[in-house]
């Protein structure tokens, strides 16, 4: 309760305090802040321990199991993680989706990002209602927007179908065609580029507007004043938006998911179980994998030896952000 | 010399502005033709035209008297609504501490804080499932989706210690020599100069409520009196196969709240998504 002695940062310079033994005043004092400090803290510390530690802790025990959730574990050793290295095409074909994913998707966003934001600025009129315009599709809930992504495209009577015959390009299956499935989840993400814009937009206001006119002075055509001008100052924005890209798309779920239900016809008919990668594993991702042995399969071993690999790959992605914005996470004044 | 510069000027501001009417038309079509569809017969929907040859605004009405429909509906505002308030009470003390005390294992706890905001929930799910359901017997109800936000979420209370890290100290250091304990210096004074930092985090957490599918799909399938919007919608879709008229209108419903919230905390929205990205 006698928190009236707190006087923090302001009364001691905050490096690192000499090495003498504290007064006995000054120890209690530590202690009551460290109290202070753990209660401040204790919904994310029972939280981390609970929805978090022991979760991953349990997630290896069971990846060491045969668990169909009816009867108890049974121990079986590295059954599961041979069985998913050595005997199970579904990853593979998981992770070259996932690779796909993060070698096209990721770049496009960032590159429409980029290029509406440049865009944006250089509008007079109408520039608040065209950010408002194409910020929208960003916040349209992905099962609502997939399902109509899905309709847009579909085979016959959907309007894009419509268009290409009018404009006599003969049109492909989309979502039903395994070939252009991620191509139609790919488009469905730039759809979405409405945050990417934001933030792009931000980075390209603070450009100086100096070095652009020195650099017209200079005789620097546009691509010239891109290239020395904008594009040195951006490229932090730039990487922060790639990396950021590969860390959604370790979880991407939701989208391909649906589009898969959805297209194949598959939702909710009794006795039909939905695979996931509709049409034939194109649109498959580890996650969709977890998911479909944990709940699906009834196979929880497996589903966790996926689980860590996910975990695995998640956590590189991770790291790599981090020492990238190290600076900017930890930093503090 | 004069000339060519405005030439070149001319040919710019065409090359602008037709980028910008086809980014507007890419951005916005989509959702014309959800519309025109979802506005269209039973009939017109199989078959290639595009616009509605009558308007039949009762595909609206017949989505409402849709057995579920309003059970999703209230499901989905019980989630988002109780959930992002859990999650600003629990969030903000823990950031307010990450921002603001000097403690040993700061660094490492932000770190901790920072890689659950990156973790993929399929991680995890396994244990969890079996935590709720066979633990907790709560499977087939929201508490598995809303009790975990009581606790903290990762990203709110990283955006939230973003926020409090640009408060001017002098304000708090002045309210300690006067005596007053951190609590109330949160609750009194910190609270009320970063309302629109709350109110950012709130917009998010309350969207992410909204849109969440996984969670829902993994908790609540086997009970559709427990469905939300999202993985309500997609089961509406199963049970109106080629009646795409009807599933457009039902879409466009629920894409309907997230919009129109959005329009009336715009300000507040942009600045968050800024936040999180380009700060520092």
């Amino acid at each position: 309760m006698g928190r009236r002695a707190d006087t923090t940062s302001a009364a001691a310079p905050p490096g690192r305090p000499a090495k003498v033994k504290a007064p006995p005043g000054l120890r209690a004092l530590r202690r009551r802040r460290g109290a202070r400090t753990v209660a401040f803290l204790s919904p994310w510390l029972i939280g981390f321990a609970v929805f978090f530690a022991y979760p991953l802790g349990a997630t290896v025990y069971y990846s060491f199991t045969h668990y169909d959730l009816i009867n108890p574990p049974q121990w079986v050793g590295l059954r599961n993680w041979r069985y998913v290295f050595e005997d199970y095409p579904p990853l593979g074909k998981a992770l070259r989706n996932t690779l796909w994913l993060v070698a096209v998707m990721v770049p496009l966003r960032v590159l429409f990002g980029l290029g509406v934001g440049m865009i944006a600025v250089r509008l007079k009129r109408g520039a608040s209602l065209f950010r408002t315009l194409c910020y929208l599709p960003f916040l349209a809930p992905p099962v609502a927007a997939t399902i109509g992504f899905v309709f847009l495209l579909n085979p016959a009577t959907g309007p894009v179908d419509q268009i290409m015959d009018t404009l006599h390009i003969p049109n492909v299956g989309w979502f039903n065609d395994p070939a252009w499935a991620k191509p139609a989840l790919a488009m469905l993400a730039v759809w979405g580029i409405g945050d990417l814009m934001v933030i792009f937009i931000a980075a390209l206001v603070d450009v100086p507007r100096e070095q652009y006119e020195a650099a017209s002075l200079d005789g620097a055509g546009p691509w010239q004043r891109f290239r020395y001008v904008t594009w040195p100052s951006i490229t932090p924005v730039v990487l922060f938006a790639l990396v950021t890209g590969v860390i959604q798309t370790m979880q991407y779920y939701t989208q391909a998911m649906v589009a898969g239900k959805v297209a194949s016809g598959i939702i909710g008919a009794p006795g039909q179980s939905f695979e996931p990668g509709y049409p034939q594993g194109s649109t498959l991702t580890l996650p969709q994998l977890v998911y479909q042995e944990g709940f699906s399969s009834f196979d929880t071993g497996v589903a966790c030896v996926l689980s860590l690999l996910l975990f695995g790959i998640a956590m590189l992605a991770t790291v790599l952000l981090m020492r990238r914005r190290a600076g900017f996470m930890t930093a503090e004044d | 010399m004069r000339h060519g510069v405005g030439t070149q000027r001319v040919l710019h501001w065409i090359a602008v502005h037709t980028l910008a009417v086809a980014a507007v038309l890419f951005f916005a079509l989509p959702f014309v033709f959800l519309f025109l569809t979802s506005v269209m017969t039973d009939r017109q929907t199989l078959t290639p035209s595009l616009w509605p040859h009558e308007w039949r605004w009762s595909n609206y009405s017949d989505i409402f008297n849709t057995p579920g429909f309003g059970t999703w509906w209230r499901n989905t505002l019980i989630y988002a609504v109780s959930g992002t308030t859990l999650c600003l009470i629990s969030s903000l003390p823990v950031a307010y501490a990450l921002a603001r005390f000097r403690f040993r294992f700061r660094g490492v706890a932000l770190m901790a804080v920072i890689a659950t905001m990156m973790l993929p929930p399929q991680v995890i799910i396994i244990p969890m499932y079996i935590f709720w359901s066979e633990d907790m017997g709560l499977s087939g109800t929201l508490w598995p989706l809303i009790i975990p936000l009581a606790f903290g979420d990762a990203f709110s209370i990283f955006l939230l210690r973003q926020f409090l890290l640009t408060l001017p100290s002098e304000y708090l250091d002045a309210a300690r020599v006067d005596g007053c304990g951190e609590l109330r210096i949160l609750l009194r004074i910190v609270v009320p100069m970063i309302k629109p930092a709350i109110a950012a985090v709130a917009l998010f957490q309350f969207f992410y409520c909204w849109n969440d599918y996984f969670g829902p799909q993994v908790y609540t399938s086997e009970n559709p009196e427990a469905w939300t919007l999202s993985y309500g919608l997609e089961s509406f879709k199963g049970a109106h196969h080629t009646n795409w008229n009807l599933t457009m209108a039902a879409t466009l419903l629920v894409m309907a709240p997230v919009i129109l919230v959005f329009f009336f905390a715009q300000k507040a929205f942009i600045e968050g998504v800024t936040l999180t990205g380009v700060k520092g």
